[in-house]
C-alpha cells in the first residue's frame, strides 16, 4: 500500500467517524494561518463541538483532500462525511444563521452577530513566544 | 503573478452574463477577493458557485493563486 493511499484511506476513516471535521492549517489552539482562525472562531462562537485535522505536517494531506472533495483551498469543514465549504462559506453561513442550523447546534445568546476574528476576543494582539530565549547566567 | 484585472477578466470571459470584482488583498499578487454575480449561479448551492469560480483558475489555486477569497451570488 503506497502513502497516498494510506492517506487518502485515513481520510476517508475520519469522514466517516467524526461527525463534524475541520481540515485546517494549524490546530484550533494555535491556527496556522488567517483563514483557518476565523473558521476556528466561527465554530467556537456557535459552542459547536468539532474534531481538527492539522494538514501541514504533510502535503499530501492536502492534495488526497482536494482530489476526494473537489475543493482546492484549506480550511474545509465537512459535516456528515459532506463539503459544507470553506472559509467564506462557513462565515456567511455563521452571520445568516445557516450554519448553526446545519450543525444542529442552537445559537448561543452571547454569540456575536458577526463571524468574530479572533478565537479570543480579548487576546492581546501579538501572542510572543519566549521559550527559545535563552537566559543569561 | 497575475493582477486583480487579469482575474476579473478571466472569471468575466469563463463565465459570460457574469460580473466580477477583484481586490488584491495584499498588494502581493497573491492574495485576492472576488465578488462575482452571475445568472450561472441560479440554483447552485454555494459550493457549487464557488467550484465554477475556482474551475476558471484550476491548477493555479494553491500555486500562482495562493488565496482566492470568493463571495458569489445569482444575477
Amino acid at each position: 500500500m503506497t502513502d497516498d493511499t494510506a492517506i487518502r484511506e485515513a481520510i476517508q476513516g475520519a469522514l466517516g467517524e467524526h461527525e463534524v471535521l475541520l481540515f485546517m492549517k494549524g490546530t484550533p489552539e494555535a491556527p496556522a494561518c488567517g483563514f483557518s482562525a476565523r473558521t476556528v472562531a466561527a465554530l467556537q462562537a456557535l459552542d459547536a463541538p468539532f474534531s481538527a485535522v492539522d494538514v501541514l505536517p504533510d502535503p499530501r494531506i492536502r492534495q488526497q483532500l482536494s482530489a476526494l472533495s473537489n475543493w482546492p483551498t484549506i480550511p474545509q469543514l465537512f459535516f456528515k462525511g459532506e463539503l459544507v465549504g470553506g472559509c467564506d462559506i462557513v462565515l456567511e453561513m455563521y452571520e445568516s444563521g445557516e450554519l448553526a442550523e446545519a450543525l444542529g447546534v442552537s445559537t448561543p445568546d452571547d454569540a456575536p452577530d458577526e463571524a468574530p476574528v479572533a478565537a479570543e476576543p480579548g487576546a492581546p494582539p501579538l501572542q510572543i513566544d519566549t521559550s527559545l530565549v535563552k537566559q543569561r547566567d | 503573478m497575475p493582477s486583480a484585472d487579469q482575474l476579473k477578466t478571466r472569471i468575466e470571459d469563463a463565465l459570460p452574463g457574469s460580473r466580477a470584482e477583484v481586490a488584491d488583498l495584499k498588494g502581493t499578487g497573491d492574495h485576492f477577493r472576488a465578488v462575482v454575480v452571475s445568472p450561472a449561479f441560479t440554483g447552485l448551492s454555494r459550493i457549487e458557485q464557488h467550484r465554477l469560480v475556482y474551475d476558471v483558475f484550476g491548477a493555479e489555486m494553491g500555486g500562482a493563486i495562493h488565496a482566492l477569497s470568493l463571495s458569489t451570488r445569482p444575477a
